[in-house]
């Protein structure tokens, strides 16, 4: 406690880019800084990051932000033009679209979240395993991974909410079901690469188990590759959602999915566009937030870029 | 006094490849055995096979007394311990030197890592600044030390030795060098040293062998070594070579097998 109080003192800045630091934690946030600095040198990053703060917020706040009820119907107000009252026009059912916008952000944000939090750690693992032992494990998991790469993704998605029912549940577990191959793929040969290192056959000279090597020594090589892909790929599984949503097999109405809102507004879209139109700008934003992110994060954790 | 190390007919493959043939050697212990050669002799396989990092295998490896089976246990790795020839990549780069040291203390169960890190490095000569550091803040030098330190943290009885100073530079390597010369002192350790730098072997150990081809030609003193007097063809060629450039003596060489 003493110590890390004298060592504060000359300033939070100095403290974080110590070449000496006294512990771990601050050895951490010492490396988190500076990667937050290289990061923040990126400006179309920065855009990035800002677009998918506001849709967390937008999630958060949803309900204090949005002027109108998503749900309530209201038939005299219907496919109304974008107005002071309404700043996205209304649609069909006289809904507000701007409320229903703002509300859909948590389907899109969870079904973003979901799949990442399923696919990530599955390809991760078969992925890093496949790598490791080599032989018939490698040659099992992989060829189980080529089956699933070898599908288009939105047709083997489709397939899986046909076969599992329609409903946002299963379009995420889909779509998480599509997910993994490629990461086990970036996995496994991040993991080829680092397996003969003589920090990893020093590990095991130090008695490492096999499992303490693949989490602990090969797991944190994979990682930063592994994050950049995951978010680069958030784009194309909003699209996914928005697809099944499109096609009737996503979120079931009146859930304001994106997806589902530019499918409900198609038969209108050269008469009233901004039915369809608001939800696939919204739609075309995020993943362009994503994808502007995850380049960002190349930059600062690929480990080819520099250390 | 009874031997640390004593290997017979001593066999290894990679694939088709016949790299180990029949080495026999013997080390007591707190001896201290060289093992010179030039590149692709089998040098380190030597090394990589009694750590099982080499598994097809044949012949009769005795360390301190019990017969190594195909696979090693966690008594063995407390008993011996290695170093690797190039710190820049046998130090885990996302790994404090921290972790570095206090993983092994915790998969072995010794308790009071903190201690025990701490002390490791002192060993080495490093002070505690360095404890939190990662592997690419330090020098070669450093990293060095710190893989000696990880080496030693599991108080084994013998260390393997890598060329552990021949990717560093010279007024480096003699640190180190002083280094383990002073923690075999201490430590009573056994160490087995694999170079190509006959000086460095020469400084090192009291025995040698001279390996080609997979195969020890011919074993000599650090005495002899230092100056010599070697018979074997193969052997004088390597003085002669460690001597320095010389166009007439490059010349003159011949692949012994």
């Amino acid at each position: 406690m003493n110590i890390s109080s004298t060592t504060e003192k000359p300033g939070l800045k100095q403290w974080l880019t110590s070449d000496t630091p006294q512990s771990r934690w601050q050895a951490k946030c010492g490396r988190a800084w500076l990667g937050w600095l290289k990061f923040t040198e990126n400006r179309l990053a920065m855009i990035g990051l800002s677009i998918v703060l506001a849709l967390i917020l937008v999630t958060i706040f949803a309900p204090l932000l949005a002027p109108y009820d998503p749900l309530a119907a209201d038939l005299t107000n219907r496919i109304q033009s974008p107005s002071a009252e309404h700043w996205f026009g209304t649609d069909q059912l006289g809904r507000d679209i701007l409320s229903r916008l703002i509300y859909g952000a948590q389907y899109t944000l969870m079904i973003v979240a979901l799949v990442v939090i399923t696919a990530a750690p599955v390809g991760l693992l078969v992925g890093t395993a496949a790598g490791f032992f080599g032989g018939w494990i490698d040659a099992t998991l992989m060829r189980i991974t080529d089956i699933f790469l070898a599908f288009p993704k939105l047709i083997l998605a489709l397939a899986f909410v046909s076969a599992l029912g329609p409903g946002i549940e299963n379009a995420v577990l889909a779509i998480a079901l599509t997910a993994w191959p490629p990461y086990a793929r970036i996995a496994r040969a991040e993991t080829i690469t680092v397996r003969r290192s003589d920090y990893i056959e020093a590990a095991r000279l130090q008695g490492v188990s096999n499992m303490g090597l693949i989490l602990g020594h090969i797991t944190p090589m994979c990682i930063s590759s592994l994050v950049v892909r995951v978010t680069l790929d958030m784009a194309g599984m909003i699209l996914i959602a928005a697809g099944l949503g499109f096609l009737g097999l996503g979120a079931q109405p009146p859930m304001p999915e994106w997806g589902a809102m530019v499918s409900e507004g198609r038969q209108f879209l050269l008469e009233q566009w901004w039915v369809s139109t608001v939800p696939g700008l919204a739609i075309f934003i995020v993943s362009l937030g994503f994808n502007l992110l995850g380049d960002g994060l190349r930059d600062v954790l690929d480990p080819r870029g520099g250390d | 006094m009874t031997a640390m190390i004593e290997i017979t007919k001593l066999n290894a493959w990679f694939d088709d490849n016949h790299v180990l043939k029949d080495i026999d050697i013997s080390i007591p212990s707190n001896g201290s055995f060289g093992l010179v050669g030039e590149s692709g002799s089998g040098k380190s396989t030597v090394l990589r096979t009694i750590t099982g990092l080499v598994d097809d295998w044949e012949g009769n490896i005795l360390v301190n007394n019990k017969e190594l089976t195909k696979k090693r246990d966690k008594t063995f790795y407390r008993l011996a311990q290695m170093v690797f020839q190039d710190p820049f990549g046998s130090l885990h780069p996302r790994h404090t030197i921290d972790r570095i040291l206090t993983e092994p203390v915790n998969i072995h169960k010794l308790g009071n890592s903190d201690a025990r890190v701490v002390e490791a490095l002192k060993q080495v000569g490093l002070d505690n600044s360095f404890r939190f550091r990662y592997p690419h803040q330090l020098s070669g030098g450093q990293r060095q030390r710190v893989a000696i330190a990880r080496a030693l943290i599991l108080e084994p009885k013998i260390l393997l030795l890598d060329e552990p100073t021949s990717a560093l530079d010279v007024s480096i390597q003699a640190e180190v060098l002083n280094l383990l010369t002073r923690l075999r002192n201490d430590l009573g350790l056994t160490y087995i040293m694999v170079s190509h730098d006959l000086a460095v072997v020469a400084h090192m150990c009291d025995d040698i062998a001279i390996m080609n081809h997979g195969r020890i030609v011919e074993r000599a003193t650090a005495g002899q070594l230092a100056d010599g007097k070697l018979e074997n063809p193969y052997s004088q060629q390597l003085f002669k070579a460690a001597g320095g450039y010389d166009r007439a003596v490059i010349d003159s060489f011949v692949d012994w097998d």
